[in-house]
């Protein structure tokens, strides 16, 4: 008996401490909550949703601050991932925050541009090239889309420009349905 | 020899119509009065263009030069000028255009210069390298850069290379023409690769609604004497051509979801690979023609030897389109796809062109509610469930798609052929497919996009943190530059800094640069000769009137 209850406390304790020691070395860097939010966002790094980028509006929709129906780039889609993942009621897409576009790039207009470097400094994700007082020029590839460069350029020489289709990125439409209407019903209803 | 054949779950057995195309030998098609050179044409990198408009250029003459290393050459088919490089319509389901080079032909078809090339003494690395600049790819229609797959891998050997002649889709006989007018080079194609690939047997297989091509293949291996390679017949079921079908055929591996053949020692190539990996070691000839088959609804059904980069409209002109056509199919009519734009060009993927009319095809039934038959399930090659797959794809869910193999799929169209209730299940695939891949591009540059905020926000803590130091360590210094400067105060300074570094930063740069005036201002003024003291007056005269100027000019904004 009294060995039992001594080996029992001694497994405890072992168990214990190896628990204590492995919380202490493979402790989770950040929330994982947030990161899984994060993960459905668009990382356009708008902000439009009110929070200044994704990642601050994962941590607010995590703690219960937001809405998940605040970013338009992640458009409707978005909400019911979100929705799915917190296990929450859909809701279309609060129109406060902007509606949802079809995705742009910017670009500048080299001929126009003064080299301020204005936009550089607005751009979230460093898409924008260029030096102090030379023509800038942003990476198409690299663009999030989220026009924050647009306001802050004194010359006005950016425009968005929605993403042409190519041959690369062409999706197959969904299958259309044959629509079984009856040429003959149609009038007759309208009449009665 | 082997003694026993096996066979695949599924499969159809559709009207084969192939003898409309094989009546009349393959037709060298001259050239058009344009050639369109699509640089990407494979799959893999774009190649990037070496050359310029209004270049010349000559036949076999690189013109796109592989992106890396999964990628592949484009050349010139003939002589001529360059008059355009510029997107054009491809030969796609979309009707987008791509870039393209736009050859004008001079009649010469003046051939460049070969680097001799002894592919006997050279290493395999070295061949696969020629391979990649010569542009040969995969000619059954997935294009696939046939360097790559030429190489054993960690295990340094393959068990079995199957050189394949199947065509199991209606219509098509480019295959079947191609085997039956150069059995020999095919052959001596397939022993290249065979050696490069370290293959213990070689295995040539067709189906046996073939025999001319089959007794054309036989004569050459018997002439060939090669103990290890095999010309086989195999029975014709659609789809036997498909790489997994005809392997299980063949050696009755049975290649799991998701793997690939050469996990299980086999690597299976196309007949006109072959063929064109024996014309570019042997002949440094670069992949520039191909052999396509022109059916259907046209008056002329045969199979064209043309350049690639040919319109199509002009290999349908050669075979006399009739009027009724309401369609034109790239491939055949069971994994076909529709071809918007007749002007686009022959690509090396081209392998036929059937024109449909309502008379040949019957428009297609109204779709109605799957009933759960399993008829699709019976008749999949793939061994999967295509009614789920339907169901899920339809139903936007493509996660459970996924779960139920979709990319195992070879889009066959079995399913649909049996389905009673007329569903077009591989539009539904396809669809699905392109949106899986499309989630797959957003996420990847959602990610980076990640990477690249968390990587200026961290930027911008660490300048901060670099500019606070800055300030510390002058404001260190400070009390011992306050005299001489003799304006403010120390006391007066400090707090304003406390509060906005940035403010105080400013207010430095500016003390620094009024002094710097004051040193710099009184020197080169001094002593001025009556000339330069004159000019400078009038660029003063002119600085103020163009002030003057701006001024009057900024209220009429
Ligand atoms: S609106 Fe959406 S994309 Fe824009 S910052 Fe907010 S979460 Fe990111
Ligand atoms: S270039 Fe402009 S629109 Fe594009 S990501 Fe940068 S700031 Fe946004
Ligand atoms: S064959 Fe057609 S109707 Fe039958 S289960 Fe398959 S999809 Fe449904
Ligand atoms: S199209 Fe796909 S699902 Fe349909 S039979 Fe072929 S492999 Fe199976």
């Amino acid at each position: 008996m009294i060995t039992a209850l001594i080996v029992m406390a001694g497994l405890a304790l072992v168990l214990g401490a190896t628990l204590g020691a492995a919380s202490v070395l493979f402790r989770t860097q950040g929330d994982p909550l947030v990161d899984k939010i994060d993960a459905i966002l668009p990382q356009t790094q708008c902000g439009q949703c009110g929070y200044p980028g994704c990642k601050p509006y994962a941590t607010a929709i995590a703690g219960g601050e937001a809405d998940i129906n605040q970013c338009p780039p992640g458009g409707d889609e978005g909400v019911r991932k979100l929705a799915d993942l917190l296990g929450r009621e859909y809701k279309p897409l609060n129109a406060e925050h902007g509606i949802e576009k079809p995705k742009s790039v910017a670009v500048i207009d080299e001929a126009t541009c003064i080299g301020c470097t204005l936009c550089i400094q607005a751009c979230p994700v460093d898409a924008i090239v260029g030096a102090a007082k030379q023509m800038h020029t942003i990476v198409a590839d690299l663009c999030t889309g989220c026009e924050l460069c647009v306001p802050p350029c004194p010359a006005d020489c950016i425009d968005m420009v929605p993403v042409a289709e190519t041959v690369e990125n062409w999706k197959w439409r969904y299958p259309v349905f044959e629509l079984k209407v009856q040429p003959a019903t149609l009038p007759a209803k309208e009449a009665a | 020899m082997l003694s026993k054949l096996f066979s695949f779950n599924g499969g159809v057995k559709p009207d084969p119509n192939k003898s409309l195309s094989t009546r009349e030998p393959i037709a060298r098609l001259a050239l058009p009065p344009q050639l369109v050179i699509p640089l990407h044409q494979h799959i893999g990198g774009t190649p990037r263009p070496l050359v310029h408009v209004g270049d010349k250029v000559l036949r076999g003459q690189r013109i796109g030069a592989a992106d890396g290393n999964v990628s592949s050459a484009v050349h010139a088919p003939t002589s001529g000028h360059v008059v355009a490089i510029e997107p054009r319509p491809m030969p796609h389901a979309s009707g987008l255009s791509s870039p393209a080079v736009v050859i004008e032909p001079d009649g010469l078809d003046a051939a460049i210069e070969r680097e001799p090339f002894d592919w006997h003494a050279a290493a395999p690395g070295e061949i696969r390298d020629f391979l990649r600049d010569a542009g040969v790819v995969g000619l059954g229609g997935a294009v696939f850069p046939s360097h790559l797959k030429l190489n054993p891998g960690k295990s340094g050997h393959t068990d079995t290379l199957v050189i394949n002649g199947a065509e199991c889709e209606p219509f098509i006989t480019c295959d079947d023409m191609l085997m039956r007018a150069e059995p020999e080079n095919i052959l001596r194609g397939a022993l290249i690769m065979q050696r490069m690939l370290a293959a213990k047997q070689v295995l040539v297989a067709l189906e046996d609604n073939k025999p001319e091509a089959a007794a054309a293949l036989k004569a050459a291996a018997q002439s060939l004497g090669h103990a290890s390679l095999e010309v086989v017949v195999v029975p014709t079921r659609y789809p036997a051509g498909g790489a997994k079908q005809l392997i299980r055929v063949l050696t009755g591996i049975e290649v799991p979801h998701g793997s690939r053949s050469t996990d299980y020692g086999v690597q299976c190539f196309n007949v006109a690979t072959a063929l064109a990996v024996w014309r570019a070691l042997e002949h440094g000839e670069p992949l520039t023609r191909r052999i396509v088959t022109v059916t259907g609804n046209v008056e002329r059904p045969r199979n064209f030897d043309v350049a690639i980069g040919t319109p199509i409209s002009h290999l349908f002109a050669a075979a006399g389109l009739k009027p009724d056509t309401d369609k034109l199919i790239m491939g055949g009519p069971m994994m076909g796809i529709p071809l918007p734009n007749i002007d686009a060009p022959v690509v090396k993927a081209t392998n036929c062109l059937l024109a449909s009319s309502p008379a040949l095809f019957a428009p297609p039934e109204p779709e109605l509610p799957c009933i759960r038959c399993g008829e699709c399930a019976r008749a999949c090659p793939a061994d999967l469930q295509p009614f789920e797959l339907y169901w899920h794809s339809r139903a936007r869910n493509f996660g459970r798609a996924q779960e139920y193999k979709l990319f195992d799929c070879i889009e066959c169209g079995c399913c649909a052929y049996v389905c009673p209730s007329h569903i077009p299940l591989v539009d539904y695939y396809r669809y699905a497919k392109s949106e899986i891949w499309a989630r797959e591009r957003d996420k990847d540059a959602a990610d980076s996009a990640r990477e690249r905020f968390e990587f200026r926000n961290w930027r911008a803590d660490r300048e901060k943190e670099e500019k606070a130091a800055k300030l510390a360590a002058r404001n260190a210094a400070k009390p011992a530059v306050k005299p001489t400067d003799g304006s403010a105060p120390a006391a007066d300074v400090a707090p304003s800094a406390g509060d906005d570094p940035m403010k105080a930063l400013i207010e430095a740069a500016m003390a620094r640069a009024r002094a710097q005036k004051e040193a710099v201002a009184a020197k080169n003024t001094d002593a001025l000769t009556p000339a330069q003291q004159a000019q400078i007056d009038a660029a003063e005269e002119r600085r103020k009137r163009a002030s003057e100027l701006s001024g009057s000019n900024a209220p009429a904004e």
